[in-house]
């Protein structure tokens, strides 16, 4: 039997999810936004990232900035699986001892800045990518972002002046799950027509399914899409994918789950039955 | 005891000027949406918008009541809260929601330990801080009664202690007396003050312990009456020590020419993120550490 394509990628994705799950024992986490990226950044991380543990100072280093920061388990378990940090650390999620909790912050290893905010890295990656032009470098700045996220008026002022700058060195990555924290996008907000949009503020875009490796390598194996012009990859995503009793959930943006639930969960993804969950949601936004 | 939500909707049906508002905060307000049809306002996660949207409701006689995350709400929309509600006085009603430990384990990013001072330089610019959802409910009536603008520091957990007094703007509820030391305190801090006044009360200590309720208006009185009968004030409150009820005593002090020893049981830096058990034991804001701070202090 041959190895598929990307094999390697689907059981680093797998191992990934892994450790979300676990990271919403007890005190829980944003697992939903968590599971919809997941796949991106392991794509990004194991084939398009010009960065590894022990370049963490290289100014020419390539940039990811998690700026939809609620989705930060899937950059953990990303990272701890990449060699960024020992993976035995995520045990203690939400411990004092530690500093992994519900946000990014820069004590964790790979973490290149703090959000939790919404609406702020692009403009940080827009002053990151000026920098790198600036001094004649080469590496890139990636940028990823929530659909939700996109509500805010900051990100598309950071899109007008990356446009303006023509930072072609920058790349948005859009999760587009087609939720916010309670509600679908297009019930609130419609972002539609999306690609559009970000086209008229001077992005070049592409969109792909956030899922498949093999559209991920035909967007992102060769940057910038247009010369001169910020790329903006809109990646057609499902809120807690991989596992049934959270896909497209409206109401599981943030759960807080037993040690049965995650038992089940942890056997879901590995080709047991559909797990059960019981715990009341917790609403926290 | 109906909540949050059942109050606000009853209030609004009463009152066909209130409108519900929401930067896509609705953790409080799910059910609203079916309640109050066109008079809910979700803008999505735009509060610059909805702030500025608020005073435009407003201009035609409506009241807004508008919810989000505490620090995105003081912080993102600080400049339309000051320039478009603030500058014209209008009865815009701001609902900032896991303000200060509340926000548990969401880091920095989501810690409003600032939004007190923030409010308080508003000019008019009312501040009310329930203690618990009893407080909360007390004081949405009295809040949606009058015409100025206020920033609710919004706290709906199960009672802190058992209250004595109705709420008033402006009125502290003292809930012991006593001429060892003065707890001052607002919101969540209240239920850990109260553990801290039964620790310090076994160590034979007499402690009076003052719920403020409202920062702006602040009952001076309550403050002047702790300062003249007790050797220490203690303030405590899950806010900066710069510009929170601090520096709200030591003004009040100052501008009344009284001397007191006022120990500042406050934060000077975002605290640990963690579960809300966890981080109050941590930053040592709960009963015990609490009561330790008082004790080392009183025999300093």
């Amino acid at each position: 039997m041959t190895a598929r394509p990307n094999e390697d990628l689907e059981e680093l994705a797998l191992r990934v999810r892994e450790h979300v799950v676990r990271m919403a024992r007890g005190g829980g986490c944003f697992i939903g936004a968590s599971l919809s990226c997941a796949d991106l950044l392991v794509y990004l991380y194991a084939r398009v990232l010009r960065v590894s543990p022990g370049r963490l100072r290289d100014p020419d280093r390539d940039y990811l900035l998690l700026s939809k920061g609620h989705d930060v388990p899937a950059l953990y378990g990303t990272l701890a699986e990449r060699g960024f940090f020992p993976s035995d650390r995520l045990s203690r999620h939400l411990d004092t001892s530690d500093s992994i909790y519900w946000h990014p912050n820069r004590n964790v290893p790979g973490i290149e800045f703090h959000s939790g905010s919404l609406g702020h890295l692009l403009s940080v990656g827009v002053g990151i990518a000026m920098d790198i032009k600036l001094s004649g470098g080469k590496a890139r700045v990636f940028v990823v972002l929530g659909d939700g996220e996109l509500d805010e008026g900051s990100v598309w002022e950071s899109l007008l002046v990356a446009s303006a700058k023509r930072l072609d060195n920058l790349v948005l990555v859009i999760d587009r799950n087609e939720f916010q924290a309670n509600v679908q996008t297009e019930e609130l907000i419609p972002l539609e027509p999306l690609a559009d949009k970000l086209e008229s503020f001077g992005a070049a875009v592409t969109t792909i399914d956030g899922h498949d490796f093999e559209e991920m390598e035909t967007a992102l194996s060769s940057l910038p899409h247009e010369i001169l012009r910020p790329t903006a990859i809109i990646a057609r995503t499902v809120r807690g994918k991989g596992l049934a009793s959270l896909e497209r959930r409206a109401d599981r943006w943030f759960v807080a789950l037993t040690d049965a639930e995650v038992d089940a969960l942890l056997a879901e993804l590995r080709g047991g039955r559909n797990a059960v969950l019981t715990s009341e949601t917790k609403v926290v936004r | 005891m109906p909540t949050y939500e059942d109050l606000l909707a009853t209030l609004a049906e009463q009152d066909r000027r209130i409108v519900v508002m929401t930067a896509e905060n609705r953790a409080a307000i799910r059910g609203l949406p079916a309640r109050l049809g066109d008079r809910f306002i979700d803008v999505g996660i735009c509060e610059q918008t909805m702030i500025g949207a608020a005073a435009g409701l407003a201009l035609r006689g409506r009241i807004p009541v508008c919810h989000a995350l505490a620090t995105f709400l003081t912080l993102r929309a600080f400049e339309f809260i000051r320039t478009d509600v603030g500058i014209a006085r209008l009865p815009v009603k701001l609902v900032g929601a896991v303000p200060g430990f509340l926000s548990e384990a969401n880091g920095p990013t989501h810690q409003a330990i600032e939004d007190v001072a923030l409010m308080r330089a508003i000019a008019g610019m009312q501040i009310v801080c329930p203690a618990d959802e009893a407080e909360l409910l007390a004081a949405m009536p009295v809040i949606l009664a009058t015409d100025a603008p206020c920033y609710v520091r919004f706290n709906a957990m199960r009672p802190a202690v058992e209250h004595s007094a109705p709420f008033e703007m402006g009125r502290a509820e003292v809930l012991s007396e006593g001429g060892d030391v003065s707890l001052l305190t607002y919101g969540l801090m209240l239920r850990e003050a109260d553990l801290a006044r039964q620790h310090l009360e076994a160590e034979g200590l007499r402690v009076r312990l003052v719920n403020l309720r409202t920062l702006r208006p602040i009952d001076v009185r309550a403050v002047l009456r702790a300062a003249a009968e007790s050797k220490l004030i203690a303030t405590v409150e899950d806010h900066l020590l710069v510009g929170g009820l601090y520096s709200i005593v030591c003004e009040i002090l100052v501008a009344n020419e009284v001397r007191a020893k006022v120990l500042p049981i406050a934060l000077d830096s975002w605290f640990k993120p963690a579960l809300l058990k966890d981080a109050l034991a941590f930053e040592r804001f709960d009963g015990a550490s609490i009561a330790a701070r008082v004790v080392g202090a009183l025999r300093a």
